[in-house]
């Protein structure tokens, strides 16, 4: 893929914003993305900048971390106190801070509220490490069989395969220590979620590219035609990005919702079927709790009788409970794109990467992070 | 965290294979792409290939841009 660098080729993006900008049918229109990375992208090429008058870019839960309630957090923080207990974790979900207590400063740290994270834990003498594959997990765990392996498994349709074949083969070989604290989300069900609540409008959305190459374009259909709002999937460079804007302003001026696909290099329309099948032969969606959304149908995954051996709660006896979000913290409503998050009256103030208030800011692939990161005139 | 990377299979040994990612060679798990064979450019997530790359249809797109650009220029020399 010596090409790569043409999908952020000066020419290309000059092109696709004067088309954007021609085909623009005026007044205001809501785009939402949601996909983190998504965010980034925008944000760090300063696409918003670019769009004509009257188009925002909005941004919605497409971040794994910050939709994670922090009742999965309070979990894996108990999880690490059990003796002989290591938690495995992607580098992401370190600093996030499970429940609140608003009003507690603690000085000289990093983290400004009294809770505590995976990070705070490992620094008081728990075995928390950080993996770039789940797959290690089984490595460590064959090696080191005198102790509990937990993995907080988050993550949407991209990252869930890849742990269900974990679990498949921790099965075939028989590994007793190892377990999983599943908090993987669906994406499909969360924008139904959005496009029913009556605070957002939501005029077009770009869908995930790499949630898409699992789940294959054809996947937000039944989005299209049930709300009559354009879903067109879109790759990671600026080329990419700005031809599924511009897909997506074709169709709005049109009249005609539909699907469409601006990522065709690696998204197909049903996806990796093998990917889907190994996922649904592990899992089944059940109805989940979203960290400042509430509770969806049919938005999460649960272990499948035959694998519930290997869950966490169940073997250490952990009830979630659900908790409060911290005074003042708007993530909810930034998840939503309900607000942009400069609106937040924590914004930069008291919420910022180095003190972080809400998940938005502590993941980087957050709003609020990406918001502060590339400037706040962003928009 | 759904950031996923291309790299070029270098070479393939049961259901692990070592892909380049821009001159850095890593084992990659590669039971969701089944089809996979060295020489292809996968997309990888976690530690996972989770797709094989179309560069036919990477190079369309680029040929339409570039058609379109191109299109573009000349009306732009007309009109001067």
């Amino acid at each position: 893929m010596n090409n790569l660098a043409q999908f952020r080729n000066k020419n290309h993006v000059k092109i696709l914003v004067k088309k954007l900008h021609s085909n623009y049918p005026g007044g205001t229109l809501k785009l939402m993305e949601v996909c983190g990375t998504h965010t980034m992208a925008i944000a760090r090429y300063g696409l918003r900048g670019l769009m004509p008058d009257g188009l925002k870019l909005i941004s919605g839960p497409g971040c794994p971390v910050c939709v994670t309630p922090a009742s999965i957090i309070n979990a894996s923080i108990k999880l690490s106190e059990l003796p002989g207990t290591v938690i495995i974790t992607f580098g992401d979900m370190m600093r996030v801070q499970g429940t609140h207590v608003t009003g507690t400063r603690v000085t000289g740290t990093h983290v400004p509220w009294s809770e505590k994270t995976l990070e705070i834990r490992k620094a008081e003498g728990a075995d928390v490490r950080i993996i770039y594959s789940v797959l290690d997990m089984l490595e460590m765990a064959r090696e080191e069989k005198n102790k509990n392996f937990v993995f907080i498994s988050i993550g949407f349709e991209t990252t869930t395969p890849g742990i269900a074949i974990s679990i498949i083969e921790a099965k075939k070989i028989g590994l007793k220590n190892v377990f999983f604290l599943t908090a993987n989300r669906l994406i499909v069900p969360a924008m139904h979620a959005l496009c029913r609540a009556a605070d957002i409008q939501i005029h077009g959305f770009l869908c995930p590219g790499h949630v898409s190459v699992i789940i294959g374009y054809d996947a937000y259909r039944e989005i299209a035609d049930q709300y009559s709002i354009p879903c067109v999937v879109a790759g990671f460079e600026p080329v990419d990005i700005l031809l599924a804007i511009d897909d997506i302003i074709e169709r709005i001026s049109k009249k005609s919702a539909g699907v469409g696909n601006a990522y065709g290099r690696v998204v197909t329309e049903r996806g990796n079927t093998q990917a889907m099948d190994i996922m649904h032969q592990v899992f089944k969606p059940v109805r989940a709790e979203w960290r400042g959304i509430g509770s969806i149908p049919n938005s999460g995954l649960d272990l499948r009788d035959e694998y519930t051996h290997f869950d966490a709660l169940k073997k250490f006896n952990i009830k979630l409970v659900s908790q409060p979000e911290p005074k003042g913290c708007k993530c909810g409503d930034v998840l939503r794109g309900v607000i942009i998050p400069p609106e937040c009256g924590l914004f930069s103030k008291t919420c910022t990467p180095e003190t972080p208030v809400g998940p938005c800011m502590v993941s980087t692939e957050g709003s609020c992070a990406a918001y502060y990161k590339y400037g706040v005139g962003a928009e | 965290m759904c950031l996923a990377i291309p790299g070029r299979v270098i070479s393939i040994e049961g259901m692990t294979g070592i892909i380049d990612l821009g001159g850095v060679k890593r084992k990659t798990y590669l039971q969701l792409v089944p089809e996979v064979k060295a020489g292809d450019y996968v997309l990888v997530h976690a530690g996972f290939a989770i797709q094989v790359i179309e560069e036919e249809e990477a190079k369309a797109t680029l040929e339409l841009l570039d058609e379109y650009f191109r299109s573009e220029e000349t009306r732009a020399e007309e009109s001067r």
